[in-house]
């Protein structure tokens, strides 16, 4: 762009989208694999632009499809190669075969995924019904509200992934973030540079020291040629699990390593606003996390005293910091985007079982809101919350299942 | 003492003889070759090793004459199949035992 | 319930009609980066979401603040209303949610009070599209008036200066469109007709 060869402007307006190309473009990575869907298609668009300009010396491979980009990724990390990819609804859904295998293989791959609702029926807009279902596969989670955020938490996920050696989603709301122009402060490269040191894999594949990788594996351990009891299938997983506890702390040190350096502290897995003294916690995630504040600040002007939890980080699930956060609330109102079909919202039940043997009194209603690019505002968000108050006052909540906001 | 003494944190191993365990086990008959008819043996030089080539569990040697390794061949017949001049018979190991 | 519930501090809005090619996403852009540039702290644009498809309307939006925007949700009552296209003011959606201390302002050659519409928002008008005819601001041989619409928007609101907007086109374009688009602006600012409403 003719603007950034004129000035250097360390703040640009910026849309969701080219915030995650130049986030990886920060970070150096040496192997980019994707294929386009809306929304996410400008980011492959822009780093395809920045490779061939020569401004970052990577390798950008055009596969036919996403489980064929996940497989490049999974192949490239294991060579050493810090890697890197993007996608949405479908296109997730179709990688979520490889993202087993990177998980289970330990791979710290990165990818943005732009967050669309996904079919059927058909639809472009968004929800996070795409990523939420890829919760259980072992990578680590962590939701955007603004594109700044977006940027910074590209860069940290190299970090947290090369630390933990686990892959790293970075989602973030179709078009009312990856669409949308805002301020984003761009670090430097120096500065970057500083921060994240290059990947060091776990191990390499290298044909003059060869190994193998997820042969068949039995079910019991087994020793090795050389006599050392290696592990069995459910081992390896026992190890997917714990590391995924043990990165809560990554994450954490690493965003706070952030903040000294950037200015801008990501130590919370949680974003807390107004949470000071709230009786009743909104608890949201990604873009919705940012329109409750605003719903918030509407309801305390009405006297009721309203904060927000935002999960930055879905996976792994901080139920430490959710239970403290929700300490002195009577009623915690969780609006998802995304469902689990049959039961309620995804991270509703997931606040409902932090709380779980806390003995609390507390009331835990679950609303979904904003499916398929459903528009969600603050003063609806607000009313929800009214609404649900009154019924909890008159001790005529029920949170048996979800309550949807739609005209059916 | 418990499997993370491997060191690994993934399903990772070497190659090495033996990695996939005893197969020599699994095997009910065995290939018995029959040197009058293996082609290297007759021609007494490097030739054919065809065994050697298709042998999945790479048992074969690639020497004159050729040599099985029966502590890890599995007994599939795969070399008896693929030997162009019939010289392995595949033997039921209870035969060949007694 | 809504009024009340916006404090003063909620950001300035700024919805743009326009059909698919007339550029209404790139004048919501071009604003919101003059906002910044000029030291606002909050700016953002984004267009309509979904499909957009030549001549079909279509709109964006703009909001302003000198606080960071929390706001993430469609644009419900702006507090200015840009058409690049008069035609589409059959439309009551166009003016949806647009009220008392509003502006619409339109590209048309009809003064303010000849404009047919109903409200008690105040309206500028401008003939963008002589302006950029007589200019030769075209593209593909169409006239295109984006970007001479936002020399009327800066004509009537102080939020966005002049000198910031011009200083974003300088820097996107190369000289020669850079210079066609600034006396478009310029004209159009100075051209605008205003009729106040309480
Ligand atoms: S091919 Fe099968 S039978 Fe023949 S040597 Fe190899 S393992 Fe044994
Ligand atoms: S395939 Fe048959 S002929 Fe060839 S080397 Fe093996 S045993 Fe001998």
């Amino acid at each position: 762009m003719k603007a950034n060869s004129k000035k250097q402007d360390a703040s640009q307006m910026l849309d969701g989208n080219r915030a995650a190309a130049l986030g990886a473009k920060l970070c150096r990575v040496q192997v980019v694999a994707a294929y386009p869907i809306t929304p996410q298609t400008p980011v492959t668009e822009a780093l395809s632009e920045i490779v061939e300009r020569g401004e970052l010396q990577a390798q950008y491979v055009t596969v036919e499809s996403e489980h064929s980009a996940m497989a490049v990724c999974s192949s490239a990390s294991l060579v050493g190669a810090r890697t890197f990819t993007a996608t949405s609804s479908h296109g997730l859904a179709y990688m979520h075969e490889m993202l087993h295998w990177v998980a289970g293989t330990r791979l710290p791959v990165v990818l943005a995924c732009v967050n669309r609702a996904i079919g059927a029926p058909w639809n472009v807009l968004n929800d996070l019904q795409d990523s939420m279902s890829q919760r259980d596969t072992g990578w680590i989670q962590m939701y955007a509200r603004n594109n700044q955020e977006i940027l910074d938490q590209i860069i940290q996920a190299y970090r947290i992934a090369e630390k933990a050696y686990l892959p790293v989603m970075v989602c973030y709301d179709g078009y009312t973030l990856s669409h949308t122009d805002m301020p984003v402060d761009v670090p430097s490269q120096d500065a970057v540079d500083g921060f994240l040191p290059p990947y060091k894999a776990h191990t390499i594949l290298d044909p003059t020291n060869p190994k193998n990788y997820n042969l068949v594996t039995l079910a019991n351990p087994r020793l090795n040629a050389e006599g050392v009891l290696c592990h069995g299938y459910m081992e390896i997983r026992y190890l997917l699990q714990e590391a995924l506890e043990k990165s809560k702390e990554a994450i954490a040190s690493v965003g706070r390593e952030f903040g000294d350096l950037f200015g801008r502290s990501y130590a919370s897995l949680l974003w807390e606003d107004m949470m000071e003294g709230a009786e009743i916690a909104i608890v949201a995630t990604g873009g919705l996390a940012m329109e409750a504040i605003v719903a918030a600040e509407m309801l305390r002007r009405d006297g009721i005293r309203a904060g927000v939890i935002g999960l930055r980080v879905f996976r792994p699930f901080p139920r430490a910091d959710v239970l403290r956060a929700l300490q002195g609330c009577r009623l915690a109102v969780v609006f998802d985007r995304s469902i689990s079909y049959g039961n309620e919202g995804t991270a509703c039940s997931e606040t409902k079982a932090a709380l779980y043997g806390t003995g609390t009194n507390m009331r835990v209603h679950g609303f979904i809101v904003g499916l398929g690019g459903r528009d969600v505002k603050a003063r609806e968000l607000a009313g929800a919350v009214k609404r649900t108050l009154s019924l909890t006052d008159r001790g005529a909540l029920n949170s048996e299942s979800p309550e949807w906001v739609c005209e059916i | 003492m418990g499997t993370r003494e491997c060191g690994h944190i993934c399903g990772e191993s070497s190659p090495g003889i033996g990695e996939a365990g005893k197969t020599g086990e699994w095997r009910d008959s065995r290939p018995v070759i029959d040197e009058a008819k293996c082609t290297p043996v007759r021609r007494n030089k490097p030739a054919c090793f065809l065994c050697w080539l298709y042998c999945p569990d790479a048992v074969v040697s690639k020497t004159v004459p050729v040599r099985i390794d029966m502590e890890y061949c599995k007994g599939c017949g795969i070399c008896a199949e693929v030997c162009p001049v019939h010289a392995i018979a595949m033997v039921e190991e209870d035969n060949s035992r007694s | 319930m809504s009024a009340d519930y916006f404090s003063d501090s909620r950001p300035y809005e700024v919805r743009w009609h326009g059909r698919g090619g007339q550029g209404a996403v790139t004048a919501a852009r071009t604003l919101a980066q003059a906002a910044h540039l000029g030291g606002l702290g909050g700016a953002t644009a984004s267009p309509s979401f979904g499909a957009e498809r030549r001549g079909a309307p279509v709109s964006a939006s703009t909001r302003i603040s000198p606080e960071p925007i929390m706001v993430v949700s469609q644009i419900e009552s702006p507090d200015m209303v840009v058409v690049l296209d008069q035609t589409l003011l059959k439309d009551d959606e166009v003016i949806g949610g647009l009220g008392s201390g509003g502006w619409l302002v339109v590209n048309t050659a009809r003064p303010p009070d000849r404009l047919g519409v109903i409200g008690d928002f105040s309206v500028a008008t401008a003939d963008a599209t002589a302006i950029c005819r007589e200019l030769g601001v075209m593209v593909g041989g169409l006239i295109v008036v984006n970007t001479a619409m936002l020399g009327a928007v800066a004509r009537v609101s102080e939020l966005v200066a002049l000198a910031n907007i011009e200083e974003v086109i300088r820097r996107r374009f190369s000289n020669r469109s850079a210079e066609l688009n600034l006396a478009a602006i310029e004209k159009t600012y100075r051209t605008t007709l205003i009729e106040r409403r309480p």
